[in-house]
């Protein structure tokens, strides 16, 4: 390359601009030839659709907002109304939310509430630190607040077994109970440890932690912090919906893992157990689950034991969701390479420590899409409890709906588009953050 | 694991060793298991006999042969308020697969093009099936079943007026009311005229496949066995004079008010709580449905297209040959879980008091009290279901399944 002083009149000077594209290739019009027209087909489907939406969408939107009454006291103001009577749902809003729970107890469930958000938004936030710290307070902690600020707490535990000549019953010779059945544990996992010459530290003091645990729940719930108690039969609303959710979704992850453990296992025994568990409960529709929960459970107990409704719901609605759930962690746990558990097993770990420190947190980790996925079946689940006789958000809807006072032609309808809006909201949101979470960590393995 | 003393230490050891031997420590942990679960079971059989006991309920299944005394609205089968309870279990029993296996039915067909139109190349379309899916999937099927059930049933005339679509479906509250087929003498002719066509269909298609592996010249198999489907019957039909006829339901539009509105039992009446349930259960797995099936066209690679286009093959035998067989593949498993949950799901039917075998079952354990036995009935029936179910699928997954080298 030399600096010539005369310029071959063959070499261009310099690069011609270029020249915008057709305009039937960009912007609007080339958008709408590619995707909408690009064939005649193409344009006699799209000219069908848009005419489908416009015959879907004017007589939502003229129902919901243009012809819906907004204000009014009662049945009168939506007697001859056309469109959605959003005036009922106004009225009804707290009822829809607290269901008859007490009016000046209320703020004991708003706090419910506002705990649940300030614990779970930071733990969904994947950047929050202590992460740790936050699940162990949403598991433990806030179950037992919860419990305590819904129901007004100060169980009277009036302890089981001792004679009455020995201890009075109550709170005295409950605590004795415990002091010799957690004395009776100890002792036991102390002979164990002599007998096999191992250090009886390590599992002692896991022992310990559950006993210690166990301790401050019976205390906690056994002591009276003045609240009114308030019976679960007067819960009702989103609240009921939320209980129900929250708590299938708290007590069956534990008892998914061991099924899924336990159906992975080696030993015939458990592993027959675990199949059968979760062949059983998942080849049964729930709401056959709800029935039993709520005929036959009070079968199974011995006399005088008996079980709050919602209680039972609970049991059958966590035993249900653990089978499910006991599948999509199996499958996370057959994700894992085989190299992982070969080389837990080499560092001489034992078969619990393996699963705590090496392969629960990778798989539970790659299966949160599918959690998720299973907890907004689990959380659209719930409104079956209505059909048990308790008295969820669906419920509340369909028992105010034919309220006299409200009772009009368009009430009803406009209750179901609101349940289907919260419930719709809440199951988005969840699928739009297991979708997050998918993408999050794909990206840790994508090369 | 080191040991103090010299003498208990070397005992220890080998009591340690014993312990510790995987083997030891899981047969012992396998009884233990096996001691709690069997004190669980006899606890609660202990129990229940107990509690029963004192309710005087008698255990057992004889109660099945008791009168059942309550009437059910939709029987396939003869049934009235004086047969036996499990006479009335088989009604449900039998309205639970109708409305499973239409639901199965529409439920695919409207799910095939929802999942279909997810994938089209035009926006718009594309556009609308996503939103059907992601509304459906995301309100719960109860709420669903109510809406339709009673919000949208509801508002339909009363028992006095009608709606009429094409001059044959009439809807009013009291449900949908459509001709319905009587079978005279000789009807039996056309329905075997029907079965051999489908019979001599599948030899011709299975012949057609044969000439063309043969000789690569496609026999018009497709015609013949239309031809031989449709045609047989009809010729058989119009030879044996006709013997089927529709009686139509018979509207009263004059007279006195009271006796307006259809003629009881002229035309066949669909319940609405049928109608309502199918409709429900359809629209929500066919959501489902149609996810399962853009999964399984999205796992077929781009690739298997352009090589069956380079091959020459047109844009819909690439479709037949290439693309649905491998979907297929994918599709399937899936495809019987959704149907599986439908058949589960139309357990809902007792939100709406359609008698299936839940509802039925519902009104026989209050009656009787009978609990341990009605739930047991349920759940053998749901459980063989699902059980049969993957077990067929289980199979056909062996023959269809990648034969890899």
């Amino acid at each position: 390359m030399s600096d010539t002083a005369a310029p071959a009149s063959y070499v261009r000077e310099q690069i011609i601009a270029e020249r915008p594209a057709p305009p039937s290739t960009v912007g609007a019009v080339g958008w709408a030839r590619t995707n909408l027209f690009s064939s005649p087909f193409n344009t006699v489907l799209t000219i069908l659709a848009a005419a489908f939406i416009v015959w879907c969408l004017v007589p939502v939107i003229r129902f919901t907002i243009v012809d819906a009454v907004w204000t009014g006291d009662d049945r009168a103001a939506c007697a001859q109304a056309t469109g959605a009577c959003w005036a009922y749902v106004k009225a009804y809003l707290p009822q829809f939310i607290y269901g008859r729970y007490p009016i000046p107890e209320r703020w004991r469930v708003d706090i419910v509430f506002l705990l649940l958000v300030l614990m779970l938004v930071p733990m969904l936030i994947p950047r929050v630190p202590w992460k740790r710290l936050n699940a162990i307070l949403l598991l433990t902690a806030y179950p037992l607040a919860a419990f305590v600020l819904l129901t007004g707490g100060g169980l009277g535990y009036r302890g089981s077994f001792l004679p009455a000549e020995i201890v009075a019953p109550g709170p005295l010779r409950f605590a004795i109970e415990f002091a010799l059945v957690a004395g009776a544990v100890l002792l036991a996992m102390g002979f164990v440890s002599w007998l096999t010459g191992s250090p009886a530290a390590q599992s002692g003091s896991g022992i310990a932690v559950v006993i210690g645990g166990l301790a401050v729940v019976f205390l906690v719930t056994g002591f009276d912090f003045g609240l009114v108690p308030v019976e679960t039969s007067n819960w009702g609303g989103l609240l009921v919906t939320l209980v129900v959710a929250v708590t299938g979704m708290v007590a069956s992850l534990p008892l998914a893992v061991g099924l899924a453990l336990g159906r992975r296992s080696s030993m015939p025994v458990v592993r027959t157990a675990s199949i059968a568990f979760i062949e059983f409960w998942r080849g049964v529709p729930l709401i056959t689950v709800l029935f039993m929960a709520s005929v036959m459970l009070p079968l199974f107990l011995p006399d005088g034991v008996t079980f709050d409704k919602l209680l039972r719901a609970l049991v059958g609605v966590a035993l249900f969701e653990a089978a499910y759930l006991a599948e999509v962690i199996r499958g996370g746990l057959q994700a894992i390479p085989r190299g992982q558990y070969e080389g837990a097993m080499a560092l001489g770990l034992g078969f619990w420590q393996r699963m705590r420190l090496v392969i629960l947190p990778q798989a539970l980790r790659l299966v949160i899409p599918g959690i998720v996925g299973s907890f907004i079946s689990l959380f659209k689940d719930t409104t079956l409890v209505a059909i048990i006789g308790l008295f969820d958000l669906l419920g509340q809807i369909q028992a105010s709906a034919n309220d006299a006072k409200w009772a009009s032609p368009v009430t009803g309808i406009t209750g179901y588009i609101f349940a289907a809006m919260v419930f719709w909201a809440f199951c988005f949101a969840m699928s739009r953050y297991a979708a997050f979470t998918e993408r999050r960590l794909d990206r840790g393995r994508r090369r | 694991m080191a040991s103090g003393g010299q003498d208990a230490g070397r005992k220890a050891g080998r009591a340690a060793g014993f312990i510790n031997n995987p083997e030891v420590r899981g047969v012992l942990f396998q009884i233990a298991f096996l001691v709690v679960l069997g004190w669980l079971a006899y606890d609660i059989i202990e129990n229940t006999a107990r509690n029963l006991q004192k309710a005087n309920i008698a255990s057992g299944f004889g109660f099945l042969d008791r009168t059942a005394g309550f009437g059910i609205v939709q029987a396939l089968i003869d049934y009235n308020e004086a047969r036996s309870y499990g006479r009335a279990l088989l009604v449900g029993l039998l309205n639970t697969l109708l409305v499973a296996g239409l639901g199965i039915l529409l439920a695919t067909a409207l799910g095939f093009l929802v999942g279909v139109a997810r994938l089209s190349s035009n926006w718009l379309v594309a556009r609308i099936a996503t939103a059907y899916v992601e509304i459906i999937r995301n309100i719960p099927l109860l709420l669903q079943l109510f809406f339709w059930y009673f919000a949208v049933l509801r508002s339909v005339p009363g028992m006095r007026e009608k709606w009429s679509f094409l001059g044959v479906f009439h809807i009013n509250i009291g449900g949908l009311h459509i001709p319905r087929p009587v079978f005279a003498d000789g009807a039996a002719l056309v329905g075997a005229a029907l079965l051999i066509g489908i019979l001599a269909a599948l030899i011709v298609v299975r012949w057609g496949r044969k000439r063309l592996d043969a000789t690569g010249q496609a026999p018009p198999s497709g015609w013949i066995s239309l031809a031989l489907v449709v045609g047989l019957p009809l010729v058989v039909f119009f030879l044996a004079g006709r013997p089927i006829s529709f009686d139509v339901p018979v509207f009263n539009e004059q007279g006195p008010l009271l006796r307006r509105g259809f003629q009881a039992g002229s035309g066949l009446t669909v319940i609405p709580e049928f109608f309502g349930l199918l409709i429900a259960l359809s629209i929500y797995t066919a959501a489902y449905i149609a996810e399962v099936v853009r999964a399984g066209i999205r796992a077929v690679n781009e690739g298997q297209t352009e090589a069956a286009h380079s091959l020459g093959l047109r844009q819909g035998q690439t479709l037949r040959y290439v693309i649905v067989p491998q979907a297929m593949r994918v599709i399937i498993p899936p495809l019987t879980n959704q149907y599986l949950n439908l058949t589960k799901n139309s357990s809902l039917a007792v939100a709406v008091a359609y008698p299936d075998l839940v509802s039925v079952g519902g009104t026989v354990l209050n009656q009787t009290g009978q609990a341990v036995e009605m739930v047991s009935i349920w759940m053998i029936f749901y459980l063989g279901l699902s059980l049969l179910t993957s077990y067929v699928m289980n199979v056909w997954n062996r023959r269809v399944a990648l034969v890899e080298r």
